[in-house]
């Protein structure tokens, strides 16, 4: 039986914790064993943008230690799971520290990427039944590489069928901080974005990034747009 | 001095511009990828770029003082500029020896980064841009926006009233007519002007030759019809051998314009010789610091590779949607943001790296592959943070690492945030959520969050 460690974010935590609940029935439905190490909270991704190093490195160091055990960590989140990967291992001068930070980077996966590259999942119980179209998040799909896998998923669930938007790839304008730095910037090309994703046709627009949705779905909330927004986790486990 | 944030409010209300932006930069979406596909292994092709550049850059003091041999051996003079004000003096003291009256120029950005023209201008010399793009910012009075298209933030209406004002008499929003009225005019500028003034989108160390890329001949025309050829180059422009070239040149004209090969490539191999039969009699080379040894050795050396194509430009979406004037420097986009705060100081454009989602397009779409948002992060850690920034990330910080005073921050916040919650979202957030709610209703803070939920489901797997 696979075991896995899930790191749920703390965009999820606080505000998508029915997110998490679908990441552990999606997992769970696979045979996999799901802990959640009590002790989490976030993987530091808001300070190290914001240009502060040795702040990131003091949180990353304590998810090192959390997450020490773990046989596989899984996240709901590209942009987290990015984090991890793609700079956890320089945040570290020391070696063995860096060291450790490229152990827990390796065995650290997104949902859609354990599901797919990891347990070879090709079809889903899900009740979900529609027409998706898929944002894809930028340090999911250009810094992790995963563009394939959320789209196996979705073609995984029977009631499904997905339509692309015109440049699924491009930034929906959140970037973390940037969203609050740089406001007006942020809703443009947000707005561009969500422009798109109506575009395509679709009654869902899904993502596999909770801070992409939280921009996404803020914006259409405040457009007064009932485009759905989703998370993969949800459409998987629904 | 205003901020990125200001001068980009100012864009995205400008509606003129915000729709000739989206029709311009609609353009460069596919040229590039097309024309770097055409190569058959685009990966590649940037790889051998990239390595080109690494290796050039790491030696960058061997390929510099090669180069000065070969241009002097080829007649050429070479003049070491460590700042702006001193490259702006030296072409200054040659214009003035030389007694010029008119200096033609092809488009360079690194005259445009020194603001020549106002240096020039000052001391009562003309100076004509001949680059059409370059030609109409001039006369608009306005910097251009975009490293590789000048006047992409301008339509043809706009254009023709500029060109209008310089003639004198209306010319039609026709391509063909500004063309033909531009063409006539500068016509007789390169004809009569003493001294060309050129940049250098490559400089080859083994052989002393300036390559320029251009595609409406203008550049030929400036360097070749007047009797004085001076060329301004950042120090970082050097490659080591013309074998380099191939690579580089195709990388760049690819990525710039979407062209397998720009319509003029000319190679200078310094001043007239005896058996030529045209060509310019003096030919002087300045190689300009401004900044860029700082670049050297650190993190930020990795910039130095830059080719100056724009292609990180033309992906950011942050470009996209406010142009290049919003940066407020003459190199914009995310490798303006890399570039400015070393080329002139943290204090002027510390804003600018924080001008990025991060969403890492540019170094996609990057001929040479530079970790463009690895150093946007590591110039937002060098620039001063202000003191609410400091106290802001001590908090997250402490929040992010003790479990106590994040369940109390999320109690209170949950309470808090409560107050502004109306039908299940937050329209208008206190300080600082508002500047999320400007344009973006906000979530409540969960009833139970998924710490709270997981006791639950814990059992249930039991």
């Amino acid at each position: 039986m696979p075991r896995v460690s899930l790191f749920v974010t703390c965009l999820v935590d606080l505000f998508y914790p029915e997110i998490g609940e679908a990441t552990v029935k999606v997992l769970r439905a696979q045979g996999v064993q799901v802990d959640f190490p009590r002790a989490q909270i976030c993987c530091g991704q808001p300070v190290f943008n914001s240009g502060f190093r040795a702040d990131a490195a003091a949180v990353a160091r304590r998810n090192l230690k959390i997450f020490n055990d773990a046989e596989a960590v899984v996240l709901p989140s590209g942009s987290c799971a990015a984090m991890i990967r793609e700079h956890y291992p320089h945040l570290f001068d020391d070696t063995k520290e860096r060291e450790q930070a490229e152990r827990f980077a390796a065995k650290c996966y997104e949902l859609t990427e354990y599901l797919c590259d990891v347990l070879g999942v090709t079809a889903y119980d899900s009740n979900f039944t529609g027409t998706i179209t898929y944002h894809d998040s930028c340090h999911m799909c250009r810094g992790l590489g995963i563009k394939q896998q959320p789209r196996q998923c979705i073609a995984g669930v029977k009631g499904a069928a997905l339509i692309e938007m015109p440049q699924s790839d491009e930034c929906c304008g959140f970037g973390g901080a940037f969203s609050v730095r740089l406001p007006e910037v942020s809703e443009a090309i947000m707005y561009k974005k969500l422009d798109s994703a109506r575009a395509s046709g679709a009654d869902t627009l899904v993502s596999a990034d909770p801070g992409c949705m939280m921009h996404m779905a803020g914006g259409l909330s405040r457009r007064g747009d009932a485009l759905q927004v989703k998370h993969i986790a949800q459409v998987l486990a629904e | 001095m205003t901020t990125f944030e200001e001068r980009a409010h100012l864009a995205l209300k400008n509606i003129p511009l915000q729709t000739n932006l989206k029709r311009g930069m609609h353009y460069f979406a596919n040229a590039r990828v097309t024309a770097l596909a055409a190569t058959g292994d685009p990966l590649g092709l940037r790889k051998r770029g990239k390595a080109i550049r690494d290796a050039g850059i790491a030696n960058i003091d061997v390929h510099l003082a090669s180069l000065v041999t070969s241009v002097e051996r080829n007649g050429g003079v070479v003049h070491w500029a460590g700042d702006a004000a001193e490259a702006r003096q030296i072409i200054l003291d040659i214009a003035q020896r030389e007694g010029v009256k008119l200096v033609v120029k092809s488009k360079s950005m690194a005259t445009e980064e020194i603001e020549l023209n106002h240096a020039l201008e000052g001391e009562g010399i003309e100076v004509a841009e001949t680059d059409l793009g370059e030609y109409i910012a001039q006369h608009a009075h306005e910097p251009p926006s975009h490293i590789i298209a000048p006047i992409v933030h301008k339509n043809k209406e706009e254009v023709a009233e500029v060109v209008s004002r310089v003639a004198g008499h209306p010319i039609a929003a026709d391509p063909i007519a500004i063309n033909n009225f531009a063409r006539a005019d500068l016509r007789q500028k390169f004809l009569s002007a003493d001294m060309g003034i050129s940049g250098a989108n490559f400089a080859v160390a083994e052989t002393g030759t300036i390559v320029l890329v251009t595609n409406e001949g203008n550049g030929r025309m400036c360097t070749s019809a007047p009797r004085i050829h001076v060329a301004v180059m950042g120090a970082d422009k050097v490659i080591p051998t013309l074998d380099d070239l191939p690579v580089v040149l195709s990388l760049l004209t690819r990525s710039a314009t979407g062209q397998p090969i720009s319509v003029y490539v000319s190679m200078l191999s310094g001043p007239k010789r005896a058996e030529d039969v045209d060509g310019p009699e003096q030919f002087h080379l300045v190689i300009m610091d401004n900044g860029r040894s700082q670049f050297f050795g650190g993190e930020f050396q990795e910039m130095l590779n830059c080719i100056r194509c724009g292609a990180c430009l033309n992906v950011c979406p942050v470009y996209k949607a406010t142009g290049g004037h919003a940066y407020g420097a003459c190199y914009s986009g995310p490798m303006g943001a890399v570039l400015m705060p070393g080329i002139g100081g943290v204090r002027e454009f510390g804003d600018l790296p924080h001008a990025s989602s991060l969403c890492g397009a540019c170094r996609d779409a990057c001929p040479v592959i530079i970790d463009l948002p690895r150093m946007l992060v590591a110039r937002r850690e060098q620039a001063p943070h202000t003191w609410i920034e400091k106290l802001t990330f001590r908090l997250t910080r402490l929040g992010m690492t003790s479990p106590l005073l994040f369940r109390l921050g999320v109690t209170f916040g949950r309470l808090g945030l409560r107050l502004f919650v109306k039908d299940g979202r937050v329209k208008s957030g206190p300080p600082p959520i508002n500047r999320w709610t400007h344009g973006r209703d906000f979530p409540p803070i969960a009833n139970k969050t998924f710490h709270e939920r997981w006791k639950h489901m814990e059992k249930d797997s039991r």
